[in-house]
């Protein structure tokens, strides 16, 4: 069956609270979640009182901050700081999102973060992407021909068509949509989820490619493919305002017409 | 520990090359539904009354038997389909969800069969 229960190994004890310093004007609660493989404790929450007027806006500034300042164990991933590298993706109220876009004010009360939601932990607000990257490299996301390039430019292609993948193509592979679905929680081993058909179909709707057909084979799938029921939470989590079940719902469309 | 690759894992057996068929048919059933549905309550509400002799005298027309039949059998069909993603969703061991898949199956046709003989057991009976 789908667990609806947590295992044993993953429910979540009270965990510790740093105080702010004394003099600290402006202090928020941030919640977050720490979990240490090596410590063989199940998680905890811990909370940090951190002053909002040394704090930069957003909720990665104050992650930096707590790690900077007041718990240097504190682990999570990020790199650009500016909504573009996908790495610090993560669930914060109860919202997947990035942790450098989502500004600390747009939450009410305390700041609550977690992981992506429904994927293995390996520390703190790391999760284990490995399965969700290996079903992006499923789709072959890259551009497959048969006709050899031309010898002296580009493979050529319209405004117009090249406009239809401008914005697909914008995906940073953060995890926040597949994450943020239930179908992929319970089949995430058989599903490929909304980042990963995303890119499948904005290599499908390619004018350059020439794989058009194998790809929508290779989708065609009762749990690839339609394990999609346009709950559309994927839409709602993207980052960067893409529409993975508009994506989705077009695949389903071409596989449909194309029998008729 | 399984030593196969991550995407040796996602890739499996391959794509199962089906599903676009229960797709399609969950959604020509719902339509069906729409129109069978609509004209079952209008003709019901359209009844002089709704006691067992005006229904049965109702049913007796083959025009109101066969679309009443149509009704059942569309119903079950489109019931079986969504029960089916319902059961794929949530049931992941193998051998469990072929079983469930079964006793769904079982009991839908059979749901079916008697509803569809229902209506012919009035449709051919003694006019009341």
């Amino acid at each position: 069956m789908a667990q609806f229960r947590l295992p044993e190994n993953s429910k979540i004890r009270p965990g510790k609270t740093y105080k702010a310093a004394a003099d600290a004007k402006d202090v928020r609660s941030f919640r977050i979640y720490r979990f240490d493989p090596e410590s063989g404790a199940t998680p905890s929450v811990d909370t940090y009182e951190v002053d909002m007027g040394k704090c930069g806006p957003m909720v990665l500034d104050a992650l930096i901050k707590i790690k900077n300042e007041i718990d240097p164990t504190l682990t999570f991933r990020r790199s650009c700081r500016e909504g573009i590298c996908g790495s610090c993706a993560m669930n914060i109220d109860g919202v997947n999102t990035l942790a450098c876009t989502r500004a600390s004010s747009e939450v009410k009360g305390d700041v609550k973060i977690y992981p992506l939601p429904h994927m293995p932990v390996i520390k703190d607000l790391v999760p284990d992407l490995t399965n969700f990257y290996a079903q992006y490299a499923s789709v072959k996301p890259w551009l497959q021909t048969r006709t050899p390039a031309p010898p002296d430019s580009e493979r050529l292609q319209s405004k117009e068509d090249q406009e239809k993948i401008d914005r697909p193509s914008a995906c940073i592979l953060c995890a926040c949509c597949s994450t943020s679905c239930p179908s992929y929680w319970w089949n995430s081993d058989r599903y490929l989820g909304p980042a990963a058909l995303l890119a499948a179909h904005r290599w499908i709707i390619d004018t350059r490619d020439e794989a058009t057909g194998e790809r929508l084979d290779a989708l065609e799938d009762p749990f690839r493919l339609y394990r999609c029921h346009t709950i559309m939470n994927c839409a709602e989590a993207c980052p960067k305002d893409l529409n993975p079940a508009k994506a989705i719902a077009d695949i389903k469309k071409m596989i449909a017409e194309r029998q008729h | 520990m399984s030593l196969r690759s991550p995407l040796s894992k996602v890739l499996g057996r391959g794509s199962a090359k089906n599903g676009v068929g229960h797709w399609w048919a969950q959604r020509v059933t719902a339509s069906a539904l729409i129109l069978l549905t609509a004209w079952f309550v209008i003709a019901l509400l359209s009844l002089p009354a709704l006691d067992y002799a005006s229904v049965a005298a109702w049913v007796h027309a083959p025009l109101s038997a066969v679309l009443l039949s149509l009704l059942v059998g569309t119903l079950v069909y489109h019931s079986q389909l969504g029960v089916q993603v319902v059961v794929e969703d949530y049931v992941a061991s193998k051998g469990i969800k072929v079983l469930t898949m079964l006793i769904v199956n079982f009991v839908h046709v059979l749901l079916g069969a008697l509803g569809v003989f229902a209506v012919l057991r009035v449709a051919f009976g003694a006019a009341v």
